[in-house]
């Protein structure tokens, strides 16, 4: 078990093991995946650089607190299916979290070797793990005792997935309902194929459905049935919202109901989901635009960019109106935008969208900002350059500025929301009304994926204590006692057991 | 549910034609039935590779737990639909009842105007006035006699009913706008109109209706993708404001929505709509010529028995 030698920070491998990625000018013109994923090699070289420090800082830095020292001590000694069963003690979506955490932000933000180096890998060794899950066929399903009890989820995105499965293991029957016509939330809508294959999605789906969790999709919960008639008429004990944020956002200028001027939820959903990009083999239509102008530089900013130079798009402007040191993206994905060729234009603000005598986009008019005295976030408050006007040539403006509160539930039901119509909710994520939950973007705003989930599993926690169910997070523990089914002996037998509340 | 695991869609129990390209499904939906309210809307995927197309709910039978949409064959996805949905196949996908039910107010006298394809929409709302004890003058417009459905259905929830026609080949000759000028000349306590139709004429309502200061409520019918507030697609111009179809409506005040706006964004996808008909179309023709060969080639004749040129669906 113990390594023979003690590892430094002087004898691990010094370099970050690069990712092997498709070539920019390659990528830029296609749908398919940017990172190829850490081979074998790749993966066993990562995992030597983990030091296994005492203080296991990425454990507390993870939204779901994954045992990432363990499962990384799992591929250093070859027992990768071991690695997968540590992070699915904890994360059910390894392949999916492994691609699209923030985990400069998160585990590997406060990793020791980071302290010197450049930090573990981790998010690529768990997508490495999730990814050999996958083509291996390996799953983590327990000996799940039925409990009786009936749980409904409301969205199957990332909050819901991870709320049904823990539902799931502790022995519920749930149901997950969909407004789309399949399940995945923003993880099918949103990210697109480049950073998240639909085909990984559906295989972690599937594990979903094989822990006998089950999908109704096409289901609008509030306007075909209400939350209160889940929790009244329809027999569910327990009821989780994870609705996540929708309804975008636009700025008020000049212009924005020319045509040609979209969300980036609209962009995505129609080019990722209804595959507009195979048009017309699928039916839903695009117009792609041959410059393109995308205002923001989050996240989704950075997928509207790329997909638009997907399309074909001749030049793909990313406008933003403080520096790159503001933006709320990724890192990683502002490096990839600019590899490929995106034209970024910090400190600039659009102004006006001009249109031609067809109402079509022709250009954007932007002024060029400067930062100056910090405002009450700290940061420093960007303002006009007198004087400074410009057009862009473009014929498409994508605005991915964020989103407000989806407003159904708040129509159809009594819940409580909070000032901005997003869910209320207490510590433990319940709502105003007895036996629901809520977690996710529709309760923060928007977020990460990762925090989805971790919103996710935490009102499961709550909604097992509410049951009394026992916590299956115990059950999970695969420790040294040896186990079964992947559930430790000293363990059998209590699915069932009603802790005290 | 409607929907279990295993068995995929939604089944069409029955379909009427009503004319060369308006036709009527009638599907099951039990559940939708139950919840579904005047005003409200369903999006629709016909097959797994469809558009989502946003319908107005035309009918609803609690009882019988169906659902009743009555549709135009303006676009590739219609024209495909009314090749391809015949009684006992299935819609792929059909999500609903979306959009704030309409407000039945207390009205006590109200016009309810449809325009074409829009009497079918409008139709639930004129019954529930009728079943609040309002009395109800109906205005249906037509382009000509041939293309007129729901006349019997809409004469029975109406007090009154004006039915107009473009060439005057049935009731009286003009716009709906003409019968709403009839109804209000004779009848000076109107406290509402309801108008559902093309843009243009619910345009036409709104301003027919301004000078007289009736209230008077529209249901827009803009490019949707989600139906969920999510994409932001239908969004409309209402007054000062920008409002979202799908959540927010799709019932807006007449007299504050900017319609040439809303007509301008309607045409934002014409021309992959196009392109997207006259590929299908093409396809259909091959495929109508394949089917005739073969015939040609076992009979010896071109086939008189008919021939099914029903699309494959893929899905």
């Amino acid at each position: 078990m113990a390594t023979a030698k003690k590892k430094t920070i002087r004898t691990i491998p010094q370099e970050r093991t690069p990712m092997p990625e498709q070539d920019p000018q390659v990528r830029a013109r296609n749908f398919e995946e940017v990172a190829c994923g850490y081979r074998l090699e790749d993966a066993l070289r990562e995992a030597e650089r983990c030091l296994h420090c005492p203080d296991e800082p990425c454990v507390r830095g993870c939204p779901v607190n994954i045992d990432i020292p363990a499962f990384i001590k799992k591929i250093s000694e070859k027992h990768y299916h071991g690695a997968y069963e540590v992070i699915t003690d904890t994360n059910l979506l390894p392949s999916v979290c492994g691609r699209v955490c923030p985990q400069e932000n998160q585990c590997e933000g406060v990793c020791t070797v980071g302290e010197t180096l450049e930090p573990v890998a981790i998010g690529r060794l768990e997508r490495f793990v999730g990814d050999m899950a996958i083509a291996e066929g390996w799953e983590n399903i327990p000996y799940i005792e039925p409990s009786g009890y009936r749980v409904g989820i409301v969205g199957a995105g990332p909050a819901g997935m991870a709320c049904a499965a823990d539902m799931a293991k502790a022995g519920c029957e749930v149901i997950v309902y969909e407004a789309f016509h399949t399940p995945g939330g923003v993880l099918k809508y949103g990210i697109p194929d480049f950073r998240l294959p639909n085909d990984v999605i559906d295989a972690e789906i599937q594990k979903l459905r094989n822990l006998g969790v089950r999908f109704e999709c096409n289901t609008l919960v509030g306007r075909l049935f209400t939350i209160e008639q889940m929790v009244t008429e329809m027999g569910f004990q327990a009821v989780f919202i994870g609705t996540g944020a929708g309804y975008p956002s636009f700025m008020g200028i000049p212009g924005e109901s020319l045509n040609g001027v979209l969300s980036a939820n609209e962009l995505l959903t129609r080019c990722n989901l209804m595959r507009a990009r195979d048009f017309p083999n699928f039916d839903t239509p695009l117009q792609p635009g041959k410059h393109v102008a995308v205002i923001g530089a989050g996240n989704t900013a950075m997928d509207a960019l790329r997909v638009s130079l997907r399309l074909g798009a001749e030049s793909v402007h990313c406008i933003y109106r403080r520096s790159k040191k503001e933006a709320p993206a990724r890192v990683e994905e502002i490096h990839h935008a600019e590899q490929e060729g995106v034209d970024f234009n910090w400190l600039t603000s659009p102004v006006e969208i001009l249109g031609d005598k067809n109402n079509n986009v022709r250009a954007l008019r932007c002024v060029k900002m400067e930062l100056g005295e910090p405002d009450d976030s700290g940061r420093r408050r960007p303002v006009v350059v007198p004087g400074s006007e410009f057009e862009f040539e473009a014929d498409m403006v994508v605005f991915a500025i964020g989103t407000n509160a989806n407003p159904i539930l708040g129509q159809t039901s009594k819940l409580k929301l909070n000032k901005w119509g997003y869910i209320a909710t207490d510590d433990n994520l319940a709502t105003s009304m007895a036996g629901v939950w809520a977690g996710g973007d529709i309760v923060t705003g928007a977020a990460t994926v990762i925090q989805a989930m971790g919103a996710g599993r935490r009102a499961a926690r709550a909604m097992k204590a509410y049951l009394g169910l026992r916590d299956s997070d115990a059950v999970y523990d695969t420790g040294a006692s040896g186990s079964l089914f992947g559930i430790p002996r000293e363990e059998h037998g209590f699915a069932q057991i009603r802790v005290a509340r | 549910m409607a929907q279990a695991n295993g068995a995929q869609g939604y089944e069409i129990l029955a379909r009427e034609d009503y004319s060369d390209v308006t036709y009527m499904l009638e599907v099951a939906h039990p559940m939708m039935a139950k919840a579904a309210k005047p005003g409200q809307f369903v999006i629709v995927m016909e097959h797994e590779h469809g558009e989502r197309i946003p319908l107005t709910i035309a009918d609803f039978d609690r009882e019988r737990g169906t659902i009743t949409l009555v549709i135009q064959a303006v676009g590739k996805t219609t024209k495909e639909m009314q090749a391809g949905c015949k009684v006992g196949t299935r819609l792929f996908a059909m999500v609903g009842p979306m959009g704030i039910p309409s407000h039945i107010g207390a009205a006590k006298k109200v016009i309810c105007v449809g325009g074409g394809l829009g009497v079918a929409p409008v139709y639930p709302q004129a019954r529930a006035y009728k079943e609040s004890g309002a009395y109800v003058i109906g205005v249906v417009g037509f382009r000509n006699k041939d293309l007129m459905f729901w006349q019997d259905k809409f004469a029975a929830v109406c007090d009154e009913l004006i039915v107009c026609t473009d060439d005057g080949s049935a009731g009286i000759k003009g716009l709906v706008t003409e019968g709403i000028k009839q109804a209000v000349a004779k009848h000076s306590d109107i406290d509402e109109v309801v108008a559902i139709g093309p843009p243009i004429m619910m345009k036409g309502c709104s301003e027919a209706t301004r000078a007289h200061g009736i209230k008077t409520m529209v249901s827009l019918n803009p490019v949707m993708v989600d139906g969920t507030g999510m994409c932001g697609g239908c969004r409309v111009k209402v007054g000062d404001q920008v409002k979202f179809a799908c959540v927010d409506g799709p019932d807006f005040d007449g007299h504050q929505v900017d319609f040439d706006d809303l007509m301008s964004r309607l045409v934002r996808y014409k021309r992959a709509e196009h392109d997207a008909m006259e590929r299908w179309q093409e396809s259909c023709r091959i495929r109508a010529d394949k089917v005739v060969d073969l015939k040609t080639a076992v009979l010896g004749t071109e086939a008189d028995v008919p021939i099914d040129l029903q699309p494959s669906t893929d899905g």
